[in-house]
């Protein structure tokens, strides 16, 4: 029977000299399910996906993820490259790193490097065309066109991936992490700067990683919506620090999230909620 | 209701007369303060030693006289040009027609370059420009591994290819091993060494990879010259035997290929050979980066160049990437060199100079980078451009950083604006050089 | 002992020279984010105008040496400025908002520019020059014979420098070009949004450079009494090693760094191989990139994914 939780943050801090991002964090997102992350402006979401996908050194704390088979890997003694290699930790970004200059297709390719490193042979069945080499590209483009399919680009394939509409990208982002074939998701923001439409296809999306493919996912968002039709967790943050956790709906009702959204006062946030509006 | 259409104010029309004149004049008030010492005097190390000068007003005038013209000239051909990126709608037959023209030009160049020594058997000179253009070309299509493809600044290039040369040089003087024995091992001691200078340096950022990467140029160099025991010193190394014919020697004796062969020794043998040497080595180069750019590796490089943050977040290990790229790119430096010794029989530290290095990132990035035929192309015109300078020494290196400025201004991402894909689906669609990142700086 | 005492001296002087066009490179890293390549020669032309103007000016018949040399260092910091300021103009403002790269190849074509324009305009050979200044105080008569001397020289280098970074330090910190040039470093676009001239802050960034690099030039054409077309090249990579050692992007670091750096290049040729110093002072900035990127005086940068 495996472990419930597939990412076990402990007691996470992140210090930038004399700023403290994340002071003290605990949380974990279970296996199969999608955890949200949520908090106002600078409560140091993107500093906590920073450190566990190994782009930040944490000042302090553990964190923990656990594969299906049990392995268990501490991330914050991996380098970053490692995390996604090792740890099956696969991201995308706030502001998103395509790779521009190179087609769409071309950037699902390269996230499938590594297979394809060690199916070349680390290069050299691939200087002499060795047919192992030449079945394993074709696996690789196929698992790219099926992507492609999935995300609606398939007839955008070879366009320069800078040349692509915002909401395309945000897509092609999210498919380029996903053949990796990750265990973990993380996806920072993947709802920004996206209309309703593209927002739902966005969740709708998201669910069918999930049931498709099994993997967990760990999301920040400011798009309400989304987090409440997908997600089955959520942690709040504020200034660095947890300031619930919970089943959305019990999220959505604690007046200290209300009030850190709001800028407010606890009190305030009561104040209001009671008087019924 | 429509907003008025503004009147046109004098702003808005044509700069006049007056305006030109006055910048042609600003120019040349300060052309005239910036050479009225270092022109209108020379001085010189008089016969006893000490410091004499003389003056020389009429070479200022002239220059400043020069600076007022060109001044207006600039000024005229930037209204009729418009402003530097002005986009240019080219009318579709023409597109057309330079379409094919694009298509074209890759094969006919190389046939043209393999009939280069039937054409001109009889002209030395042509020859040795060629085989010294092929040189160039091929460093070019090394640099560009490392500075096209994966977008890291290297301005020492010329540190391996004067590990190749020194390496076949003191191989074959000391060791008597043959140019064809030598040429892998330079090749392999080239790329040792492009891993143990990159394996410190590589997660630099880009200026301070650029200076880095010079400073071990320079170091190279020093030790070089310094070191007497080993490599000769500022006397170089001489007496560095020839290629053979795959063991059969080119020489006039009956031994010679030529009388193997059946014809009439000429030392012009010796001369096509090479330049088909050369001409063979800089296609292997080419044919193993189109090779490698098809293969992870090489779209791990472009990939690295385009954004490294989003590289190691998919789980590919940018050190050993760029050590690859700068050991790939080191190889072929040590190839062109090894070969560079065998061509001149004599090699001394002056020839690996920074400007060697500037030269070659010259090439590269007026090749638009990672372009192959654009690189051979830049190749071309930067050589066959220093040839006609050739005794103009100082003013070919003048004009060559006044041609990097403007290259700048006017085209910096090179001849070449477009970027092939090396994987499609349907349809190979080239992506304009705007949307190619350059390497993280 | 002695022998040391003397070394340290040559060293602050020779440091001295390095800081000057450290803080150069420095100042316009900070503000523009570029490495100026062609720094090194500006200092180089610095030098050459120092001598011509010593020339004419001694020919002219003035013997007072201070009034020479008052004369030569406003005359070389002014029209080597305007050469900063021209090349900033012709070769780097029109690439400011170019790609990132093309700002540094134009900078060594302009590189290529100015060595190749001294070398055709004053022909290339070394200027030699007798020395102007002469005399000196013995501090220190050693036992074996050794005799520790600071030299007139030396104490004018070391004086002029000192009174430059006084001004110089006042002028960024007092004034309002210096606070222009403090607001253009952290962020221009909202500098200019508070109305502050870019164009023409980062202007003067590079002429303040400019002139200090002349005066570099001139103490050394004091100092080692000559010049030569391609001192720039090796000189402007020791001063840039200077200033990552100190810290790029920090005055103070720029001044230390170049203090350090001339010490270590005496010491390294006092007392193992001459040789060799060039290749001293190139590891160094090897050495300093990778294991203390930040310098000494610098402040670490947390790259923001």
């Amino acid at each position: 029977m495996s472990e419930p939780c597939i990412l076990s943050v402990d007691h996470l801090s992140m210090r930038f000299g004399g700023v403290v991002a994340v002071n003290d964090l605990s949380f974990t997102a279970e296996r199969r399910k999608i955890t949200a992350l949520i908090g106002p402006n600078g409560a140091g979401k993107t500093t906590v996906f920073n450190c566990i996908t190994g782009f930040y050194k944490p000042t302090s704390g553990a964190m923990r993820l656990t594969h299906d088979d049990g392995r268990n890997v501490q991330l914050e003694r991996l380098n970053d490259f490692r995390i996604s290699k090792q740890a099956k930790v696969a991201r995308t970004f706030q502001n998103i790193r395509l790779f521009p200059g190179m087609t769409a297709l071309e950037n699902l390719m390269v996230a499938q490097h590594n297979a394809l490193m060690r199916a070349s042979g680390l290069t050299f069945l691939g200087l002499i065309g060795a047919p192992s080499w030449r079945s394993a590209e074709k696996h690789a483009i196929d698992l790219a066109r099926r992507w492609l399919g999935r995300i609606g680009l398939l007839d955008r394939a070879d366009d320069a991936a800078g040349n692509l509409p915002y909401g395309d990208q945000r897509r092609l982002e999210i498919a380029r992490a996903m053949c990796t074939e990750p265990a973990l998701l993380c996806l920072d923001e993947p709802a920004a700067g996206l209309n309703a439409r593209e927002s739902a296809a966005l969740s709708e999306l998201l669910l069918s990683i999930r049931a498709d493919h099994g993997t967990s996912i760990l999301l920040i968002e400011h798009d309400m919506s989304v987090v409440m039709e997908i997600s089955d967790h959520i942690v709040v943050m504020d200034y660095g620090v947890k300031i619930a956790e919970g089943a959305p709906q019990d999220v959505r009702d604690n007046p200290r999230v209300i009030a850190a959204y709001l800028g407010a006062d606890e009190e305030e946030a009561i104040a209001v909620m009671e008087s019924g509006t | 209701m429509t907003a008025p259409v503004p009147e046109p104010t004098p702003l808005s029309r044509a700069p006049g007369v007056a305006f030109i004149l006055k910048k042609a004049l600003i120019s040349a008030l300060v052309a005239l303060v910036l050479f009225s010492l270092m022109i209108g005097v020379r001085t010189e190390a008089g016969p006893t030693g000490q410091l004499i000068y003389w003056t020389r007003f009429g070479d200022l005038a002239a220059m400043v006289a020069t600076v007022f013209g060109g001044s207006i000239v600039v000024e005229l051909l930037r209204q009729w040009w418009g402003p530097v990126g002005t986009v240019r709608i080219v009318p579709p037959p023409m597109q057309n027609a330079l379409a094919v023209a694009r298509r074209a030009i890759a094969p006919v160049l190389l046939i043209f370059t393999f009939l280069v020594p039937v054409i001109f058997y009889d002209q030395r000179y042509i020859l040795d420009l060629g085989i010294l253009v092929l040189t160039y070309v091929m460093l070019g299509w090394g640099l560009n591994v490392v500075v096209g493809l994966a977008g890291l600044l290297d301005l020492g290039y010329v540190a391996f290819y004067a590990v190749g040369a020194y390496s076949y040089a003191l191989l074959s003087t000391n060791f008597g091993l043959s140019f064809w024995v030598c040429l892998p091992l330079a090749g392999i001691l080239a790329a040792f060494w492009g891993v143990l200078l990159g394996f410190p340096v590589l997660r630099l950022r880009g200026d301070y990879l650029a200076i880095v990467t010079l400073a071990f140029g320079e170091i190279i160099r020093l030790v070089i010259i310094n070191w007497q025991s080993l490599t000769g010193g500022p006397n170089g190394v001489s007496g560095i035997p020839r290629p053979t014919f795959f063991g059969i020697p080119l020489t006039p004796g009956d031994d010679g290929l030529a009388a193997k062969l059946g014809i009439e020794f000429s030392p012009t043998h010796r001369i096509v050979f090479l330049f088909y040497v050369i001409l063979a080595l800089a296609l292997l180069t080419n044919w193993v980066t189109i090779r490698l750019r098809r293969l992870p590796i090489g779209r791990a490089w472009e990939a690295l160049r385009e954004d490294e943050v989003a590289c190691r977040a998919l789980g590919i290990n940018t050190t050993t990437t760029k050590l690859t790229a700068f050991a790939t790119g080191a190889m072929f430096g040590g190839f062109a060199g090894a070969f560079f010794a065998t061509r001149q029989g004599f090699i001394s530290p002056e020839s690996f100079t920074f400007q060697e290095s500037a030269l070659v990132l010259a090439i590269v990035v007026l090749g638009g980078m990672g372009s192959q035929l654009g690189v051979a192309l830049a190749a071309l015109t930067m050589i066959g451009g220093f040839e006609l300078f050739r005794g103009f020494d100082q003013y070919r290196m003048l004009v060559f950083g006044i041609a990097m400025v403007l290259l700048m201004i006017w085209r910096p991402r090179g001849l070449i604006g477009h970027r092939a894909p090396t994987v499609f689906l349907r349809h190979s669609q080239p992506i304009v050089s705007e949307l190619v990142r350059e390497g993280r700086a | 002992m002695d022998y040391f005492a003397q070394q340290l001296i040559n060293g602050v002087v020779l440091g001295s020279i390095y800081g000057l066009i450290a803080i150069g490179y420095t100042m316009v890293y900070g503000i523009v984010g570029m490495i100026n390549f062609a720094h090194g020669d500006i200092f180089m032309i610095g030098g050459f105008i120092a001598l011509i103007s010593f020339l004419l000016l001694v020919s002219l018949g003035l013997t007072a040496v201070p009034v020479i040399l008052l004369i030569v260092l406003l005359v070389s910091m002014a029209i080597t400025a305007l050469y900063g300021w021209t090349v900033e103009r012709i070769a780097y403002r029109p690439l400011r908002h170019s790609f990132r790269l093309a700002p540094m190849l134009s900078a060594i074509g302009m590189s290529f520019v100015l060595i190749n324009y001294s070398q055709i305009a004053q022909g290339a050979r070394v200027k030699p020059v007798p020395p102007i200044i002469t005399g000196g105080y013995t501090l220190h008569e050693g036992s074996e014979g050794f005799v520790v001397r600071l030299s007139n020289v030396q104490i004018i280098v070391v004086i002029t420098t000192i009174v430059l970074l006084a001004i110089f330090t006042w002028l960024v910190s007092r004034t309002r070009l210096g606070r222009d040039m403090r607001a253009c470093e952290q962020d221009q676009t909202m500098a200019a949004l508070l109305g502050v001239d870019v164009d023409r802050t980062i202007s003067m960034t590079f002429v303040i450079g400019a002139a200090l690099a002349a005066v570099a030039g001139m103490m050394y054409l004091l100092y080692y009494g000559l010049v030569d077309f391609f001192m720039g090249f090796v000189a402007g990579i020791k001063a840039f090693t200077a200033a990552v050692l100190g810290g790029i992007g920090s005055l103070p670091g720029a001044m230390l760094g170049g203090l350090l750096i001339g010490l270590i290049e005496t010491f390294w040729s006092a007392y193992f191989s001459v040789e060799y110093k060039d290749v001293a002072a190139f590891s160094i900035l090897i050495v300093v990139l990778i294991f203390l990127p930040t310098g000494l005086l610098g402040r670490p940068e947390v790259e923001k994914v």
